[in-house]
């Protein structure tokens, strides 16, 4: 029996791993991707990267430029969020089981934020162009729109986790749908709520990047202006900016989530 | 996505004792987070340059165009075969990543987890991973497409560097969640690292890194469609980006929006599935 067992553990785990090797091999082949190529292109992108890829005295110039745009773009990031965060709240109020004011609404809601969320940034900024051009205003809704879907999401997930207990006690007591909501929903899941709209903020900056290369704003539009034009060494200089920027807000939640946690 | 999982990392419940005075600590630093994150939004609003497009006419002109992309899709340069091709050389794309970088971040995570490595190796790469995560995927494609030239090589390694960055910290924080008097039993009764790894560490935590694998392929989905349109790596986002820039057909980006919300929304089930299968067995 106990050999059996064994036997057929292992039998599994071989049928997985075969499994993911056959798709692995499969996808280099539909991708056409050359894995020695692959692997032989890390040292060269180093060796490259330390003779080409940093900053000189000239790209310094460019600085007050980079930092402006950099700043709009976390501005952007954090706007888009913050926006979405108050309509989210409202819909995950509305969608979740325990707080919903009837079950076919909260369906209607869930679906809203499952579309909402599964139609990529890239996508989104993609359709905005159409309307808003090459404007801040692109690269602000496509994020306002995935932030609106995932904290959606997020929010039903707390509501549900957190106040379950809280709300029935003060529905037995005789409270009012709104007192029940704001007096004991909201304070009891406002620090998890803010913690996810912190990570939603992290988030955007990266995903701001991206639509910046794509709808030509913000930071995004800065780094591609200089790649495209070959100048390596201030568009290193971008990276970097952006990746302090990054750690540093990074740092910011961390401290802020672990006070209220 | 796996929210209950994500929920763990980024917003816990909290354990703490039921507030006593109305003003603690943390209210305050909620309420100061709150007040600046909505100063910033309002300068932010004043701060975009939005000269050439109105707001009001911006949405409405937003609307007319979700009526024509999700009423009226239609195929004009690429045929339904053609189309799911392309969704399928998009997810390989996805799915190369994520398998090349959980092998990455397997190794590199038990290196980097606190109880199975030493302080100065285990801090070490948390910092260098670190600074690989807060580089954006795209900018790495970019990177790596100079050395590699642009296409799927360039794709693949870019996007594999932000997926290890990513699963090497997920990987490593559930590693450390592992009981320490596990390890101390294993080591007294003279089990070396290997065993202590293979027979503990990662059996216990098979479920963590499997939700977390499943969650990082998600998301190299989304990322490699936009890699795709941005950085040349092909599929479907190429198509998209095609479509929105170049041909400036609203109808076919329909289609294409529906493409990748069908694949989107079948992995979000798929993921659920593998979850409650794990969860039983």
């Amino acid at each position: 029996m106990q050999v059996n067992f064994f036997f057929k553990k292992r039998l599994r785990a071989l049928l997985v791993f075969a499994f993911l090797v056959s798709v692995t091999y499969g996808g280099i082949m539909i991708t056409e991707y050359d894995v020695i190529k692959g692997f032989s292109s890390i040292p060269m992108a180093i060796s490259w990267g330390v003779t080409n890829f940093f900053p000189t005295t000239d790209s310094f110039e460019h600085l007050p430029k980079i930092l402006i745009s950099l700043w709009e773009t976390i501005l952007l990031s954090i706007g888009s969020a913050t926006l979405a965060s108050l309509f989210a709240l409202f819909f995950a109020i509305l969608g979740s089981n325990t707080t919903t004011i009837n079950p076919f609404f909260a369906t209607i809601c869930r679906f809203i934020a499952t579309l909402f969320r599964n139609i990529d940034v890239a996508v989104w900024s993609m359709i905005l162009l159409f309307s808003f051009g090459q404007s801040a205003l692109t690269g602000y809704f496509a994020l306002f729109f995935v932030s609106f879907g995932f904290l959606t999401r997020a929010f039903i997930e707390t509501i549900d986790e957190v106040s379950n207990s809280g709300v029935e006690a003060l529905r037995a007591t005789g409270a009012s749908y709104i007192s029940i909501v704001i007096h004991s929903v909201i304070p009891s899941s406002a620090s998890q709520m803010l913690s996810w709209l912190l990570f939603m903020i992290e988030t955007n900056i990266r995903s701001a990047t991206l639509i910046g290369i794509l709808t030509g704003t913000g930071i995004g539009f800065v780094f591609d202006l200089y790649y495209k034009s070959v100048d390596y060494n201030t568009a290193s200089l971008v990276v970097i900016a952006i990746v302090i920027a990054i750690l540093a807000l990074e740092a910011a939640s961390n401290y802020v989530r672990r006070v209220i946690i | 996505m796996d929210f209950e999982n994500i929920m763990k990392r980024i917003a816990p419940p909290s354990n703490r004792p039921v507030r006593v005075k109305p003003m603690n600590q943390s209210a305050i630093v909620i309420r100061l987070t709150l007040l600046s994150l909505v100063i910033l939004t309002i300068i932010g609003f004043f701060t975009y340059d939005d000269t050439d497009v109105g707001m009001l006419e911006g949405i409405t002109a937003t609307f007319t165009n979700f009526k024509v992309m999700f009423t009226e899709p239609h195929f004009n340069h690429f045929t339904f075969m053609e189309g799911l091709y392309q969704v399928l050389v998009t997810i390989s794309l996805a799915l190369l990543t994520t398998v090349i970088g959980a092998v990455i971040s397997l190794m590199l995570g038990l290196l980097a987890a606190k109880n199975l490595s030493t302080p100065k190796i285990s801090n070490s790469i948390k910092n260098f991973v670190a600074v690989v995560r807060a580089v954006p995927t795209v900018l790495w494609v970019l990177i790596f497409a100079i050395a590699a030239g642009l296409g799927s090589v360039a794709a693949v390694i870019g996007m594999t560097f932000h997926s290890v960055g990513y699963l090497i910290k997920a990987y490593s924080e559930s590693f450390e969640e592992l009981d320490d008097g596990v390890i101390e039993v294993l080591k007294a009764s003279g089990a070396n690292w290997w065993q202590i790894v293979w027979q503990a560490v990662i059996p216990s935590s098979m479920t963590y890194i499997i939700s977390w694998t499943f969650l990082r392929f998600e998301i190299n989905f989304s990322v490699a469609v936009a890699m795709g349109a941005a950085a040349g790596a092909g599929g479907i986002g190429y198509d998209l980006f095609m479509a929105s820039s170049f041909y400036l057909d609203l109808r076919e980006l329909g289609t294409i929006t529906f493409y990748i919300l069908v694949f989107a929304i079948l992995l979000e089930i798929v993921a659920i599935r593998i979850k409650r299968h794990i969860n039983i067995t």
